[in-house]
């Protein structure tokens, strides 16, 4: 939880009580809003369950690794990314108009939202906590190589790096540059090789071992 | 408006911290915060500009001090009483004591799974004429609204190309303030980082914009 997590603390004064002042507040509204009629609270599991378990990097991995085993899905993507996304089932909330941002050896492309935290949900799931974080929305633009450092990725200066501000309802989904020595792997292998981090750019696909 | 959402180019708030296989949670109040923000949306009650607005106008330490989900709860909380969908009292109390306001939907369990694939699409029929095309030079106008707005302060009164158009998108100035979807060309706009911050590297930032934010250098 990184930076986020400290000030839980000071609202969480009471060693020993069941539930914190915020999670008490949290519960209370969902009462009041259940009492009034707007909330239906099998819908919350649902959205909830929704969010866990189907949607999340794995689906995004599996687009990545299609754009690369098929030269025709990647053109696809290139032209219209919300419908060759589509394909794979993969659409709605946070994913209504995509563009994929293809990584070259010339390009490094990385993506952020400094105005609040939009992200391909149908793609890559909720975002995690530093994307959301205020040192990630602030420094990306003014110094994405100092970012990309803390990540532990160091990109020469003779690449270019691209970031994407979020600003609009316009979804990036960054397809990372494929790792060498995988002209043999199978589509579900080459989606292993995927990482969160590398759809967002602020990370690489994984070396094949 | 000037608000705390608009981080870009701030510095200080220190480096970027990911942790390692994070969980989708952090605290077990977060997913139904989450949740109650999801279905209240679905209740038709408001737009995503006029939701974003809200967090925007949350007290500037407040919204920087609060996590995601916290900052998210806040920014209903505020949205449900100004709206008159629960009151102050009610809120702190978390009882009925004023009898509901009409909704124009509640999901049910049921409908979640076709709301979410449905989504909400932003692109509009408009009639107006696009202003600018591909590789056309532009200015960002140098605007401080005191409302809502999505041309980030960094980006304002700078030169950049034109790289993408993305056909006429609901144009969250108005759409935030009751004003209508009044939908406008969208386009990428590409700046160079020597443009934005006088830095001599070859990195660009790319920023939607709507043609609202431009005009012709």
């Amino acid at each position: 939880m990184a930076h986020d997590g400290h000030h839980h603390h000071e609202h969480d004064g009471q060693e020993g009580s069941a539930l914190s002042p915020l999670a008490l507040r949290v519960k209370a509204l969902e009462s009041l809003l259940v009492e009034k009629g707007y909330v239906d609270p099998k819908a919350l599991d649902v959205l909830i369950e929704t969010y866990e378990t189907k949607v999340g990097p794995r689906n995004g991995a599996r687009v990545v690794a299609k754009a690369w085993a098929d030269p025709a899905f990647a053109d696809w993507l290139t032209r219209d990314a919300t419908a060759a996304i589509a394909s794979l089932g993969y659409q709605g909330r946070q994913g209504e108009h995509m563009v994929a941002l293809f990584n070259t050896p010339e390009t490094h492309n990385m993506v952020v939202c400094t105005l609040c935290s939009c992200y391909p949900w149908p793609v890559l799931g909720l975002p995690p906590v530093w994307y959301k974080s205020m040192p990630y929305r602030s420094r990306a633009v003014i110094e994405p190589r100092e970012v990309l450092k803390d990540f532990g990725l160091d990109l020469p200066a003779e690449k270019e790096v691209r970031v994407w501000d979020s600003t609009a309802e316009v979804r990036y989904l960054v397809i990372p540059e494929r790792p060498a020595g995988t002209e043999n792997f199978t589509e579900e292998q080459l989606a292993e090789l995927v990482t969160r981090d590398s759809m967002i750019g602020t990370g690489l696909a994984r070396q094949p071992q | 408006m000037n608000g705390p959402h608009d981080m870009g180019g701030f510095t200080g708030f220190g480096p970027v911290k990911a942790e390692a296989d994070e969980p989708v949670w952090h605290e077990d109040w977060e997913p139904r915060a989450f949740a109650l923000v999801l279905a209240m949306g679905m209740t038709g009650s408001w737009n995503i500009d006029e939701a974003r607005h809200a967090r925007e106008r949350l007290p500037a330490l407040q919204y920087w001090r609060a996590s995601y989900y916290e900052m998210r709860h806040y920014a209903l909380i505020l949205q449900l009483i100004e709206l008159g969908l629960v009151t102050a009292m009610e809120e702190e109390q978390g009882r009925m004591s004023v009898p509901p306001r009409p909704v124009k939907r509640v999901a049910k369990a049921e409908m979640i799974p076709a709301i979410l694939a449905a989504g909400g699409p932003a692109d509009r029929p408009g009639n107006r004429p696009q202003g600018f095309a591909l590789g056309d030079h532009v200015r960002t106008r140098n605007i401080n609204p005191h409302g809502h707005t999505r041309l980030p302060r960094y980006a304002r009164g700078r030169a950049g190309e034109i790289v993408a158009v993305h056909g006429t998108h609901v144009f969250p100035d108005s759409n935030a303030h009751g004003l209508g979807e009044d939908p406008h060309w969208l386009y990428t706009v590409r700046f160079t980082a020597q443009e934005l911050w006088g830095r001599d590297t070859r990195d660009c930032v790319m920023i939607d914009l709507w043609e609202p934010y431009l005009e012709a250098l």
